[in-house]
């Protein structure tokens, strides 16, 4: 497994800051804000890896640096460490061309397109870097992490607005099921802490405006003083791997993945339906293709956003859990990272892993007041101590997509 | 070494990530210094911006090393 994100650089890292209860919510640094509704994002915090923070030039050499968007920054900083953690470093032909790659973003590089449309406006279309391109690209990621490790099997990318991550990660898995891999490296980046980025969502009335003085409490599902999510960058990449494949090269395993689901709201662009049946079927499909029940389910990773659709969500959850939702724990931990969109999905499944291996249910910061009352148990504020052995990671987009991923300890 | 010739180092030092020492006139930007194709384009750009100079593209074709480049520009200068 491999991550970095607002809560910073390395999954035990994040993990521990986590589940202590901190948040990686301030307000924005890498532009000024201030002609915007929303002021405050989740941003990777920089300094040295013995810190846990991001320098850029431990991970990425500083002439390709500027031959790609911040979001492939972000994405081979988590596979790298994915890799690295997983000790996969195939030497024949053969493994190398059974491990592919499949790591997408929701927006991809947004700033680098803002950029070279300047430069074109400006009237200098010629002086345009030839890496505008390849920086911008989604499948890019994917792309750059083959080229580093000469991985030569399937190299594809998803995009599913905020979806990707547990799209991404369910694809993968089903691909080495079908024989295609016997190795994946999957998950989501980005970088979309940007004024276009910031803009575009604050037009879409998405994002918190009401905390900007105060952004660690910014970011707060379920509560009745949520106004919108806050956004967050970064990437989360985990690796995939046939099970006797594995097993028989004595992996580090963390967790099974045993169940994945999807389905589509056909409802509106952004946002879900009444009861929203669309995060109930992907759940119901999920559940289905695990052969499990929800009376199996320990925990669950919300999509939680802080939004109105919260709710919704919530409601799906009691619908299908029924009598089971009351020994449920369920929380969302876009409290304390924001919203990473393409990389959330990929980010919360991990999460979902870590819980099942140190039995702990990660907090929902600042759930004061919870607007609907449940009787699920939201782990507001702490983390909780409790035995998890089965996960569930929901994921919804914009345009109606919903995925949700199962994930079993070993 | 002439200004021109500092100047063209420079951006190849910059452009390319490599040491100073290893940018002599007569090394080649693909086979001594690590570029790729995409590379010599941004490096012409680079050029181009840093010199005030046109350098189409059949002229940029064959500039290959360090010494190609500097006596481009200095011609183009001269003239």
């Amino acid at each position: 497994m491999g991550m970095v994100g607002p809560l910073g650089l390395g999954v035990e890292n994040v993990w521990s800051r986590l589940i202590a209860g901190e948040s990686g919510i301030g307000r924005i640094t890498h532009f000024d804000p201030s002609d915007l509704p929303a002021q405050v994002a989740g941003q990777v915090p920089e300094g040295p890896k013995t810190e846990g923070k991001l320098t850029l030039s431990e991970w990425v050499p500083v002439k390709d640096q500027r031959k790609m968007d911040r979001f492939i920054h972000m994405g081979l900083v988590a596979a790298t460490e994915a890799v690295e953690d997983s000790g996969w470093k195939p030497q024949t032909e053969e493994d190398k061309c059974a491990t592919g790659v499949m790591i997408g973003s929701g927006i991809g590089g947004l700033q680098t397109i803002y950029d070279a449309s300047i430069t074109v406006h400006e009237g200098r279309a010629k002086r345009l870097s030839p890496f505008f391109i390849p920086s911008a690209l989604i499948n890019l990621v994917s792309g750059h992490v083959s080229i580093k490790y000469g991985f030569q099997g399937p190299n594809h990318s998803v995009v599913t607005a905020c979806a990707t991550g547990v799209h991404a990660i369910g694809d993968a898995a089903r691909l080495i099921m079908f024989g295609d891999a016997d190795v994946m490296v999957a998950g989501g980046a980005e970088a979309t802490v940007c004024p276009l980025g910031i803009a575009g969502f604050c037009s879409a009335r998405a994002l918190s405006t009401g905390f900007n003085d105060t952004p660690g409490k910014a970011s707060r599902p379920w509560d009745k003083d949520r106004d919108g999510f806050v956004m967050g960058e970064g990437a989360g990449v985990v690796v995939l791997e046939e099970y006797e494949h594995a097993k028989a090269r004595g992996a580090k395993i963390y967790a099974e993945i045993v169940g994945y689901g999807m389905s589509g709201d056909a409802y509106h662009i952004t946002a879900p339906a009444e009861g929203h049946y669309g995060a109930y079927r992907a759940m119901g499909a999920a559940l289905k293709s695990a052969g499990l029940t929800p009376a199996d389910i320990d925990y669950v990773n919300a999509h939680g956003t802080s939004t109105m659709a919260d709710d919704l969500e919530l409601e799906a959850v009691e619908r299908l859990f029924a009598d089971d939702a009351k020994k449920l724990a369920m929380s969302s931990t876009k409290s304390a990272t924001g919203h990473l969109l393409g990389a959330a999905g990929a980010v919360e499944a991990m999460f979902c892993m870590l819980a099942i291996r140190d039995n702990v249910a990660p907090p929902t910061l600042n759930l004061d007041n919870p607007s609907r009352e449940s009787v699920i148990d939201r782990v507001a504020h702490t983390a909780q101590q409790r035995k998890i052995n089965v996960a569930l990671s929901n994921s919804f987009g914009f345009g109606g997509t919903n995925a949700s991923l199962l994930v079993r300890g070993i | 070494m002439s200004e021109i010739a500092d100047k063209v180092k420079k951006i190849v030092v910059e452009h390319l990530g490599v040491e100073e020492s290893k940018v002599t006139p007569e090394a080649s930007f693909i086979d001594d210094l690590g570029a790729d194709s995409l590379d010599t384009v941004e490096l012409v750009m680079a050029f181009e911006e840093a010199f005030n100079v046109e350098i189409p593209e059949d002229a940029a074709e064959k500039i290959a090393t360090v010494k190609d480049a500097i006596d481009y520009i200095e011609k183009q200068k001269a003239a």
